[in-house]
This record gives C-alpha cells, sequence and structure tokens, in this order.
C-alpha cells in the first residue's frame, strides 16, 4: 500500500485509458503521456498500460507501506527518497516506510509513476483510469487526497532495480514544441488570412490547461468568414451544430483562443474545430507547462500516419528489453 | 431519403473520422445520421473504437493499425449508400420531473450575472422576452407543452441533448452566456441555441438556466433501477417529456432518491417522421398520451 501524504497538484491514477464509451460523453481519459507510462511499467516489468500515478507540476509526497519497485518518467521533477536522489527512467527498490518526493518540475509537466504490480483500483468500463469530470474510475473517481492509501497489486517479478531504459529510447522534455495538426473539420470556415496566421504565429501554452484541454494564446485573433448562420447553430460565426469532438481537436472561441482537446475532452459542443493534432504527439501537450511556446505545423494524413508508425515502433522496442 | 446531398467527411486526424450529415439542425438530419451509424456499427469492422452520434453529424474514433483510414471511409460511404433513413422509430418516452425557476440555479445565475447577455434579470426572464413570449409562466408552459427529441448525448457523461417536437417557428431559442460559467448546478435543465439539455454533472456551462430535475441520469454508483442496465440514462433517440413540479413534489423526490426508491416513468414508443412532419402540432400530443 502507498500512503498519500500530501497530494500534490493533480494527482491522479492513469492506464492507457478506455475506449468505445465516448459516444455517452464519457472520454478515453488515460495518461496524457501514454509513452512515458508504457515506459515506466516496462522498468518494472508491468504490462505496459498497468495504472500507475501521473503527477502534475506539483508532485505528491507518498509513503511506502511496504517494499516496492517503482519507475519514474515524464517530466524532470528532482525525485528524492527519503532524501537520495533517484533517476529517471531506472527502477528502483523502496523500502517499506520510505517517502518518496518531489519538486516543481525542471522540464515537463508530468512524471509518471510505476510500481510493480500495478496500483490495484478496480476496473470501471474497462479501465483504471480516473475521469474527473465524471467522477469515475480512479481512487474513487477523483485526484488523490492527503490520507488516501492506494492498494498494490501482485508483481510480475519479472521487473528488476536498476532496469534502465537505453538513452535511445529517452524523450527530451521541455523547450519549444511544434504540434503537427491535420487542416479539416471546419477548417475550410476560416478566413485565409486566420489559415496562415495560425500555422505561422508563435503561441504560448495558457493557464488553463489540464487533462480536459489546452488553451494556447499569443497569436493573433481567427476570424471565420461571414455567413448567414444555419439553423441551430448559434450567433457566433465560431459556432457550429453541436457535435463531436475528436480527441487533439482544435477549437477557437469567437476566435480568440484555439482551444486542443486532450484525453478528458468534453465530447462534443458548439465551436468549431479547425484541425486535429496528430496522436503520435498528443504526448507532446501532455509535457507542456504554461508559458511554454509552441507551434502549430499542418501535415497530411499520410505524414500523421508515418509519424504513427514511428512512434510506435519506438513503443514496440520496449517491449521484452527487461525480462530476465 | 429525403436528404439528398451528400455527407460531408473530413478526417480528425490519424484516429477520427467527422461526418457532417448538415450544418443545420432538423429531425431529418438527425433521422439520416442514424440510420448511416446503425449501419456502420452492423458492419462491426474490426478497429472502429466509437461510433458517436450527435445532433446533425457523427464520428468515428478507429484505431488506424486496425483499419486503414481510407478503408474505413469506403466501408461508411458504402453503408451511407445502402442504409435506407428508418422513416420510424421503436423508443420510449420519459417523464422528467422538473422545478422551474428553482433556488439552486437562480442562486448561480445571479453569481455570473456579469457573463449574461441581461445582467437586470434572470435566465427564464430573458428567454421569454427574446422568444416573444408574455411572461416566464409563458415559457414554461412552451418548454414543457411538447415532447423533446434526444438527439445527442455527451459534452460530459451521460448529459442529453434535446430537440423540441415543435415547428420550426417555435423552436425555442436563446444564445449562450457571453462567456461560460465556472459552475453550474448538478441536473440543472440548461438551453443554448435551438437545443435543451440536463447537465448531468456538476461543471461548467454556457447554456441558459431554467430549473432543476431531482432525477439523477448519470450515476457510476447504479444506485436507481433506472440506472441498473447502464451508469448512462439517455440514449439518441430518447423521448422526453418534462413535467412541471412545485417545491414540495421536488424535495418528496429527492428524499426518494437518497433512499433508492426514486424511479422514472417511461413507456415504449414508436415514432413515426412521417406523422410528425405531417402533422407538428397534433402528432407530439398524442406521443404524450403514453404516458398517461
Amino acid at each position: 500500500m502507498i500512503k498519500v501524504l500530501k497530494p500534490g497538484l493533480a494527482t491522479s491514477v492513469q492506464d492507457l485509458g478506455r475506449e468505445g464509451y465516448y459516444h455517452l460523453g464519457i472520454p478515453p481519459s488515460g495518461a496524457l503521456d501514454q509513452y512515458a507510462l508504457s515506459a515506466a511499467n516496462h522498468l518494472v516489468g508491468n504490462p505496459p498500460g498497468a495504472a500507475g500515478l501521473e503527477c502534475t507540476l506539483i508532485g505528491p509526497e507518498l509513503e511506502f507501506r511496504r517494499d516496492a519497485l517503482v519507475a519514474l518518467s515524464g517530466a524532470l521533477m528532482a525525485p528524492r527518497l527519503d532524501g537520495e536522489v533517484v533517476h529517471q527512467d531506472t527502477a528502483f527498490q523502496v523500502r517499506a516506510g520510505q517517502v518518496l518526493r518531489f519538486e516543481f518540475p525542471l522540464a515537463g509537466a508530468r512524471t509518471y509513476l510505476a510500481v510493480a504490480g500495478g496500483i490495484d483500483v478496480p476496473l470501471v468500463l474497462g479501465s483504471r483510469s480516473t475521469y474527473t469530470l465524471g467522477a469515475l474510475g480512479g481512487f474513487h473517481g477523483r485526484r488523490l487526497q492527503a490520507g488516501d492509501e492506494l492498494p498494490i497489486g501482485e508483481p510480475s517479478g519479472q521487473g528488476r532495480a536498476g532496469n534502465s531504459l537505453p538513452m535511445a529510447l529517452r524523450r527530451a522534455v521541455g523547450g519549444d514544441v511544434t504540434l503537427r495538426v491535420v487542416p479539416g473539420l471546419y477548417y475550410e470556415r476560416l478566413t485565409a488570412a486566420a489559415k496562415s496566421s495560425f500555422f505561422a504565429e508563435p503561441w504560448t501554452v495558457g493557464s488553463e490547461a489540464d487533462r480536459i484541454g489546452y488553451r494556447f494564446k499569443g497569436g493573433s485573433a481567427l476570424s471565420f468568414q461571414p455567413r448567414e448562420q444555419p439553423f441551430g447553430a448559434g450567433s457566433d460565426p465560431s459556432n457550429i451544430v453541436d457535435s463531436c469532438y475528436p480527441i487533439g481537436s482544435i477549437q477557437v472561441p469567437a476566435g480568440l483562443e484555439p482551444i486542443v482537446l486532450h484525453r478528458d475532452a468534453v465530447s462534443g459542443g458548439g465551436y468549431a474545430m479547425i484541425g486535429t493534432v496528430i496522436s503520435a504527439d498528443l504526448d507532446l501537450i501532455g509535457q507542456m507547462q504554461p508559458n511554454q511556446r509552441a507551434g502549430f505545423v499542418a501535415v497530411s494524413l499520410e505524414q500523421a500516419l508515418e509519424a504513427r508508425r514511428v512512434y510506435k515502433k519506438r513503443l514496440k522496442a520496449m517491449t521484452g528489453l527487461f525480462n530476465t | 431519403m429525403a436528404e439528398t446531398s451528400p455527407i460531408r467527411y473530413s478526417f480528425g486526424a490519424d484516429e477520427h473520422l467527422f461526418a457532417e450529415v448538415s450544418d443545420s439542425m432538423s429531425l431529418e438530419a438527425f433521422f439520416k445520421g442514424m440510420a448511416v451509424t446503425r449501419a456502420v456499427e452492423r458492419l462491426a469492422l474490426d478497429g472502429v473504437l466509437d461510433v458517436c452520434l450527435a445532433n446533425a453529424s457523427f464520428q468515428i474514433r478507429f484505431d488506424p493499425d486496425r483499419i486503414a483510414p481510407h478503408v474505413l471511409l469506403d466501408a461508411v460511404q458504402s453503408a451511407e449508400a445502402q442504409a435506407v433513413a428508418e422513416r420510424t422509430l421503436h423508443t420510449r418516452i420519459i417523464e422528467i420531473p422538473v422545478l422551474y425557476n428553482d433556488p439552486w440555479t437562480h442562486e448561480t445565475l445571479m453569481r455570473f450575472r456579469d457573463r449574461h447577455q441581461d445582467p437586470s434579470g434572470t435566465d427564464l426572464e430573458y428567454a421569454a422576452r427574446i422568444n416573444g413570449l408574455a411572461d416566464v409562466d409563458a415559457f414554461i408552459a412552451a418548454h414543457s407543452g411538447a415532447p423533446w427529441f434526444v438527439s445527442m448525448v455527451g459534452f460530459v457523461a451521460g448529459l442529453p441533448f434535446m430537440f423540441q417536437m415543435v415547428e420550426r417557428e417555435r423552436q425555442l431559442q436563446v444564445p449562450k452566456y457571453l462567456r461560460p460559467r465556472t459552475d453550474t448546478p448538478k441536473l440543472t435543465l440548461g438551453h443554448g441555441g435551438c437545443f435543451g439539455c440536463i447537465y448531468s454533472v456538476r461543471g461548467a456551462g454556457g447554456y441558459q438556466m431554467f430549473g432543476v430535475t431531482p432525477a439523477p441520469i448519470y450515476d457510476p454508483a447504479q444506485q436507481l433501477a433506472y440506472l441498473k442496465d447502464h451508469m448512462v440514462f439517455f440514449r439518441p433517440g430518447d423521448i422526453v417529456q418534462f413535467k412541471p413540479i412545485d417545491r414540495e413534489a421536488y424535495d418528496l423526490a429527492v428524499a426518494e432518491v437518497d433512499a433508492g426508491r426514486f424511479d422514472l416513468r417511461i413507456r415504449p414508443l414508436e415514432f413515426s417522421l412521417d406523422a410528425f412532419l405531417a402533422d407538428p402540432i397534433g402528432y407530439p400530443k398524442t406521443l404524450q398520451e403514453a404516458l398517461a
């Protein structure tokens, strides 16, 4: 069992998410950085989809009540075990009674903690991920609170302290980020000037940046072509008849600040979407801090599929690396 | 199919196929989307993760490692070509009790008045005025006078979007708040554009607020009888009739909910789109009789 001494800013139990309920308004949820959670799981001998902790910006303070094999991957949050530095992307042994602490990230926004055996909360709709808006899954459907006691599952025995992710499979976090976007959906409703400025100008992450979506600011307002609004669409030119929102889709309410939806997305609404961030780049968003700089670049669907192949190949390269 | 223009398809990057049936709302567009999505579901394509029906559009979430995007698009387009829009629907009508003009949405709307078009009044007063109705009572009479069709479930878990069964000229229309609220009471009746909704959970929202229902419509613990089958109660195609209740009846219903005894009046029903289009005033009354 792991006892939560301090919960941190927004720590939640996440696995790789649940599929098949988005049509009822229940989004996939799961780790915003799926690569980092998978890596941490591999290091401790878990299946990549075991449930771990997603620790955002201000990490938790955790007391382990039993011996455990642990690994951290993702944001660099200066983890210390009873004051001793522990290394990122490397499995380490924790003794019962030891306390793990973090600092504000030097780079990245979310670090993932995997423990051998996984966080053993019940499966809800096929997943252990927390969907906070719906009070569903995870630990009592919510972020962690002080005093919570997290059950740990049975370790596979495959993990070893010292297992370390090869440098070629590690990813840098932080710095300027370029997000690849397939233009589409209601993109053609933008004026030519807006289409051009959206991709040409630099943006920064706004303060409203969470698991539902990331708001970006700093670029020019985006104008939509004037039209007589269709029945039911609402009066603003950025309005449409409420429709479904893809994960990664970019909406621009009133043309002002683009919002990229992420894995706890609202499943639909009445704002025109102008394109979608490709699946291979969603992890990058999960590692962005407020005020970090970002740019958007247009790619084709074929390029999105190629990027996905590259991404999946790296993920797959971790499989079996640490089997004894 | 009555709608002759083809569906507009667009990929939401590599995991979503988005389809706009019509850029304006109508029951015909909804029925066409429903016919195509049901045909796609029957294909049971490997790699299709979720088929999401919306008011006048739909979206398919897929795994491109298992089905190539253009293979999916071809399959959906052939389903579109072959789908016969069902003009009738086996569904159910549900009576939802509502305390209109309740104290909780009133407190919330006063708290966010600076984000509203008309800071001097309430959402109900504003909605009555801009829809040309004499007063709040007349608005409530219109809102609860004809049944509503659930045309989408989403935004957050289990939230129904509803489209009232009246002629287009009588559709109640209100803009959303100028800036969204950060809070909406749980089980608030909302309205934005031509759509009504019931906020299934507490949270942010931009729709005007008219009242609350005591009836839970989403519950991961599934404590009430009508939520035993699924934690989400509503499905697209459901028909809803609102029933105004007073504070006493509301409090009683809440006590029943807390005791786990509350139930909804639900009746099976056959809905005919053609019968509605032929007689949009008389036909909905025959639907209401099913609840008697």
